[in-house]
């Protein structure tokens, strides 16, 4: 072991190693004589300012540490993050000749890419760098400092213990496909697929109904603006499907994506439209003759489409498909072909099949958008009960001039004299398992009740909240507006809708009186929420992304990374994430664009260096690592009856070296010695 | 020094949104403000015990306010647990003192002997277990149908119907004792965990397997409260739908009747048993089933549970639910107003009368129903 005796000790330095010890005192762990021979490591402990110091006793942890076997220096500093704090990690390593380094401080999550670079900088490999986690893992989490602090010198000793079998390893550059992949064509995709394209940069605009726009094609007005919606959707959606760049894949589902950033490999199911989009000029004659009528998801049901259809006048592609679980040919055998006989370029197509389309792309933007809440979960509101109970999707078809009712604003027939709304539906509430604010209900109930003042100036409108939450550009503004327009707005929740005569009976409890009460009612508007697509878990396996505790897709990190996701070059935008208006929609997707496009911009991408390699005279050919591979980076070669690794690939996960029964395969940077070291040194004790 | 009531019955998640009150039977009918009580308890503003809010004893104990909750807060168990005070501090109202004594005396709460018990089955033939005697299908008449004269009519009706299907059963004789839901409920939690422990060990003394009850809230107490009792406690409504559906029952008898059915709150909203008693009620023959605008979920409460039986209810005011229910029922031009719960039997009978509907309505228990079938 190296020593540095003559190291003058400055600050809070401290140079040592075994060798400095008397002959009596060897620890009984720590001096491994497996660890390689003329190892120079430099320990840092930092203090995060109180957040680590406060709990854990750190000058004790680098005493500690300066005495284990092949430790050149160990040392304490404020934040090793900063700038001082890198220099010094730099300054060592040229000082100290050292071999490897050892930052004990926060989660690897946070800095171990800071402090990567900081030894590559001083000309050091990368991968001799580790870190130990004695924050989240150890000073955020307990209390008795002196416990702490043993904790942290056992992590200190393990992550030493693993630096010093530590391997040097090198990146590879790969080349990234210029294209890119959105997933979902509402307001968020269509607004990343547009940035992505005029970056220049070809895009696959992946939607699984007949036409992009997603709900924001459903709203009327948007608040607190009170812009037609689809006056100032259509023309992006115009735009997506002129765009050069722009490659629409309507009634489309991804089935398969595989290969990692830079390379994906996109497996596309274009569903049957049964009609030639070639030959379509989409006069719509199809349309109006097909006999068959079906509920029609755009109007919510309240209204009825064909067929053949399109989900609305201004659908994109314009194109009608044929809905084949309600057509009559298709569930007649062969009668009816209506269609068919009025289309004069005969356009329509009875044996059209599935296409699956095949294409590479380099990043991938996710942007699949949500669910409404199902009030039948709420049985005391009623809905399922009483036709006059209905959803905030059904009021904005009910309100719109392309509605059901083409904007007359009519219950059976007749206008109400009496709306009331209610807040909180299927959000903020445990009995449902949504916890969360669905963050726009509060608003869009605010501008339906401005809308429904405006068509009806004598109705009596009564909101029940538990809390308005008006915090975005304008809101309060307007919920002060629409409170003057007189809207009543009542402070309580609701617990119990019922029939009386031909009305409706809102029961609740006006908290500011402090009493029960109930207001008679020819409309009642549920404010219902946000929740996760319930595709969510497809596509979380298909792409390997995570989910947050209420069910949406999990960004990288929740402050400084909400636009990431776990998986390099994929990115999340929209709903998906989270509850959001149109504006905050809108900026994730402008954020996810931009974050997609960088790749491409720079062409390259640094893969992986954690690869899977296989001792060939070791591996059995059993291929279970074949069948556990998630990436699809192995393979079984016939000829030498081996498994062998495709390290473009490979992405380091580890789990065929885990599930080998030969332990033929080893993952670089994480091999059975470094890790058994670092186990032996972590259960080995604490007087090291 | 007791802890405080919004540590004990973790008021701190409330938000004070009043979906409790909205969602009280009670709340029109008394001033029971159930998130008032919430909110003096969790910034202890308010009394500690019933006595001090005497609304309390209002509550009937349907479980709307925790059921709905959107935090999770649990509005039923602080106000039964102002009642536990109340009682410990020897402040319960007579009414209740003696339905309490009564039970830690005679096993029942109508203050009426043990060896009264099994009047009801005088001239029936019911099989009692002796001391001892295995009884691994035990029928749990219980006390209600045990003394109350209506609802003696429920027991007697299912005996009927199990000797028509044959049907295994036993009884344990006077030697049945209170099941203890009301007298949780009431706040009486000592003597509901002496009741507990009684009558596990009889059960297990007997080999007990299968519980069938008259009553819900029996049920509801033996299936959720009774801790790993292991023997699984059915409603009879459960127990009938598994003999028609075992082809044991047969009802060959047509009951031309218009019915509804008034879902009991401890086997609706408590127990989630919606369709198995409307299954039985529609294998009666000759019925015309009709349904509440307000039913399962949303079922309206009698008024008849949490105790209320042996409660003066304090300040009253509005038409009494049991009085609604059967002003719909009429409405709905039913000929019989069919329940499954001897509470509900005896709370919208009374209501008949109090609502002026004498002639044009009857209320039957389902039990009732199908032994008219037979």
């Amino acid at each position: 072991m190296a020593e540095d005796k003559n190291e003058q000790r400055e600050g809070r330095e401290r140079a040592g190693g075994a060798g400095g010890r008397g002959e009596g005192d060897r620890p009984t762990t720590g001096e491994d004589p497996e660890a390689r021979g003329d190892q120079r490591l430099g320990v840092y402990i930092c203090h995060c300012g109180v957040n680590i110091a406060r709990t854990v006793d750190v000058e004790k942890v680098a005493e500690a540490a300066s005495r284990l076997p092949g430790v050149a220096i160990a040392k304490t500093y404020q934040y090793m993050c900063s700038d001082p704090g890198q220099s010094l990690i730099k300054s060592d390593i040229e000082k100290h000749g050292l071999t490897g380094v050892v930052v004990a401080a926060c989660s690897p999550r946070m800095h171990e890419p800071t402090f990567r670079a900081a030894v590559g900088e001083a000309g050091m490999n990368a991968y001799l760098f580790e870190m130990a986690n004695i924050r989240e893992q150890c000073s955020w989490i307990h209390e008795d400092r002196e416990e702490a602090t043993d904790k942290a010198t056992d992590l200190v000793r393990a992550a030493v213990a693993r630096a010093s079998r530590l391997d040097r390893l090198t990146e590879r550059e790969v080349e990234v496909t210029p294209e890119a992949l959105v997933i979902g064509g509402g307001i968020a995709g269509i607004q990343a697929a547009l940035d992505i394209a005029e970056a220049g940069y070809r895009v696959h605009l992946v939607e699984r109904t007949p036409s992009i726009g997603g709900h924001m094609a459903q709203l009327d007005k948007t608040f607190p603006t009170l812009d037609c919606s689809a006056c100032i959707l259509t023309p992006k959606m115009v735009d997506v499907a002129r765009h050069a760049n722009i490659d629409l894949l309507a009634y489309s589902e991804v089935e398969e994506i595989t290969g990692y950033i830079g390379n994906f490999h996109v497996k596309v199911r274009r569903k049957a439209t049964s009609v030639d989009r070639h030959l379509c000029t989409s006069c719509g004659d199809c349309i109006e003759k097909c006999p068959s009528r079906v509920p029609s998801e755009f109007n919510e049901g309240m209204a009825e489409r064909r067929a053949i259809y399109t989900p609305f006048p201004q659908s994109v592609p314009s194109e009608p498909v044929i809905d084949r679980d309600h057509c009559l040919y298709f569930q007649n055998d062969g009668k009816c072909g209506v269609c068919a006989k009025i289309c004069t370029v005969g356009a329509i197509d009875y044996t059209m099949e599935d296409e699956i389309a095949e294409f590479d792309v380099g990043t991938v933007v996710v942007a699949t958008g949500y669910d409404e809440f199902q009030p039948k979960l709420k049985p005391e509101l009623g809905y399922e009960a009483y036709d006059n109970v209905i959803t905030g999707l059904e009021m904005e078809r009910l309100c719109s001039a392309s509605g059901p009712t083409e904007g007359e604003f009519a219950i059976g027939g007749k206008e109400p004299k009496d709306v009331v709304f209610i807040q909180c539906v299927g959000s903020r509430d445990e009995t449902v398992g949504n916890p969360y604010c669905s963050r726009v209900c509060c608003m869009y109930t605010a501008k339906q009740a401005h809308l429904v003042r405006e068509k009806l100036p004598k109705a009596n409108i009564t909101i029940f909240y538990m809390d308005i939450r008006a915090f975005g550009k304008g809101f309060e503004e307007f919920y002060d507006r629409v409170r003057k327009e007189n809207v009543i707005y009542r402070r309580g929740s609701v617990s119990e809708i019922y029939k009386k005569g031909e009305r409706l009976v809102v029961r609740g409890e006006d908290t500011l009186v402090g009493e029960p009460m109930e207001v008679e009612a020819d409309l009642v508007v549920l404010a219902t929420g946000i929740t996760p697509r319930r595709e969510t878990e497809e596509l979380v396996k298909q792409l390997k992304l995570s989910r947050s505790a209420d069910g949406f897709l999990l960004e990288a990190h929740p402050k400084l990374r909400p636009v990431d996701t776990p998986v390099d070059g994929v990115f999340l935008a929209g709903c998906c994430q989270g509850p959001k208006d149109i504006p905050d929609a809108v900026a994730q997707a402008k954020g996810a664009a931009s974050s997609a496009i960088a790749p491409m911009a720079k062409g390259t991408v640094m893969a992986e260096a954690l690869t899977a390699s296989i001792d060939e005279d070791l591996c059995s050919g059993c291929r279970i690592c074949v069948s556990v591979c998630p990436y699809g980076a192995l393979a079984y070669d016939e000829e030498d009856d081996v498994s062998k690794v495709n390290e473009a690939l490979c992405k380091g996960c580890g789990v065929c070296a885990a599930a080998c029964p030969s332990g033929a395969i080893t993952m670089s940077h994480f091999t059975s010695e470094q890790m058994l070291a670092q186990v032996v040194a972590l259960i080995g004790g604490s007087d090291g | 020094m007791a802890v405080s009531l919004k540590e004990t019955y973790e008021l701190l998640g409330c938000i004070q949104c009043g979906r409790c009150t909205a969602g009280c039977p009670v709340g029109f009918r008394t001033y029971l403000n159930v998130r008032k009580v919430v909110y003096e308890g969790l910034t202890e503003t308010g009394p500690r015990d019933a006595k001090g809010r005497p609304e309390a004893w209002n509550c009937t104990t349907c479980s709307n306010c925790t059921d709905r909750c959107p935090k999770g807060v649990k509005p039923m168990e602080l106000l039964i647990g102002l009642r536990s005070a109340a009682i410990e501090k020897g402040k319960a109202m007579p009414t209740v003192r003696d339905a309490l004594e009564s039970t830690f005396k005679h096993g029942n709460p109508w203050g009426r002997g043990r060896d009264k018990r099994m009047e009801w089955a005088e001239d029936l033939d019911v099989p009692v277990a002796d001391e001892g005697e295995e009884a691994p299908l035990l029928y749990f008449y219980g006390c209600t149908p045990a003394y109350e004269t209506r609802a003696q009519d429920v027991a007697k009706s299912l005996v009927r119907v199990f000797a028509a299907a044959g049907v295994p059963y036993k009884t344990l004789g006077t030697a049945e004792s209170d099941c203890g839901n009301e007298i949780w409920r009431l706040g009486e939690q000592g003597l509901f965990e002496l009741l507990v422990e009684g009558n596990t060990e009889l059960f297990r003394s007997h080999g007990v397997e299968t519980i069938v009850t008259s009553s819900p809230h029996c049920m509801n107490t033996f299936k959720n409260e009774y801790g790993d009792l292991g023997i699984e406690a059915l409603h009879y409504s459960q127990f009938l739908k598994e003999l028609l559906d075992e082809g044991k029952l047969e009802l060959p008898t047509p009951v031309e009747k218009t019915v509804t059915y008034h879902d009991p709150c401890f086997l609706g909203k408590h127990n989630e048993i919606y369709d198995e008693p409307r299954d039985v009620l529609n294998a009666v023959p000759g019925v015309t089933f009709v349904e509440f605008d307000r039913s399962r979920e949303r079922a309206l409460c009698c008024e008849g549970g949490g105790g209320r039986m042996w409660v003066e209810a304090v300040e009253e005011r509005g038409e009494r639910i049991a009085e609604i229910r059967v002003n719909d029922a009429v409405a709905l031009g039913a000929d019989y107003l069919v329940t499954a719960c001897p509470f509900c039997l005896l709370t919208l009978e009374d209501a008949v009368k109090t609502s002026g509907n004498e002639g044009k309505i009857e209320v039957v228990d389902l039990s009732e129903l199908v032994a008219m079938a037979l």
